[in-house]
């Protein structure tokens, strides 16, 4: 079965689609690695947050999704 | 009252604090902000996109924080998402409160952290391409002085 990761705002068209599914389980080194290698570089900054079943990381190095789980990842915002 | 939304189609900002006033007669002061789509620079069109898992459940959070910093008696907080034109309203804070100061603090503080805290995203089409805008230093400095 799967992890889905989903990118959002401007990772959308460096990623080239919306969501990408990858085997479970994914850590972190398998999150740069499937991603590839231009949203790899956004998530090395720590303005880049990443989102695993619905809650932000407060450490996303430590990254560990399992089957089923939606990998949201979230670049800096810009609302209002 | 409290009433925290988001919108995916147009809303009428004016309704909403003439609401916000009518469901707080014994307040004596509403404040109001309106964000709206800018005309000029070539911007044809603004697309909203959030991530509803988290967006709603963070200004959830937020009205919380309001409404425990300062002396309220009522909230109104819309923000669109999807596409909107120059002119449309993108968002509307509005507060009520016994006296003014604290209306008026309640919609910089919610503002500043919508504009930077929110789970949103926006693009910008000019000249038929799609430019994503990127937060400005100022929305993240507008936001830390509020942590003082």
């Amino acid at each position: 079965m799967a992890v889905t990761i989903l990118f959002l705002g401007p990772l959308r068209d460096l990623a080239g689609e919306e969501t990408r599914e990858v085997p479970a389980p994914l850590d972190w080194a398998g999150l740069l690695d499937a991603a590839g290698p231009l949203v790899a570089e956004q998530l090395a900054s720590e303005r880049v947050n990443v989102a695993c079943g619905g809650k932000v990381l407060s450490d996303k190095h430590g990254l560990n999704a399992q089957d089923g789980d939606e990998v949201a990842l979230l670049p800096p915002v810009s609302g209002g | 009252m409290r009433n925290v939304r988001i919108e995916s189609g147009a809303f009428d900002p004016h309704a909403l604090t003439s609401n916000l006033a009518k469901s707080c007669p014994e307040a004596g002061g509403i404040a109001s902000f309106l964000g709206a789509v800018r005309a000029g620079g070539g911007v044809q069109a603004l697309e909203l996109s959030h991530y509803e898992p988290l967006t709603m459940a963070g200004m959830e959070l937020l009205a919380d924080d309001a409404f425990a910093r300062f002396d309220l008696m009522g909230l109104s907080m819309v923000h669109r998402v999807g596409h909107m034109v120059p002119g449309d309203p993108i968002v509307c804070v509005a507060a009520a409160s016994r006296h003014r100061r604290d209306a008026i603090a309640t919609i910089d503080f919610c503002m500043d952290h919508l504009k930077s805290a929110a789970w949103f995203w926006k693009r910008e089409l000019r000249e038929g391409s799609w430019h994503w805008i990127e937060p400005r230093a100022q929305d993240y400095s507008d936001k830390d002085r509020w942590e003082k």
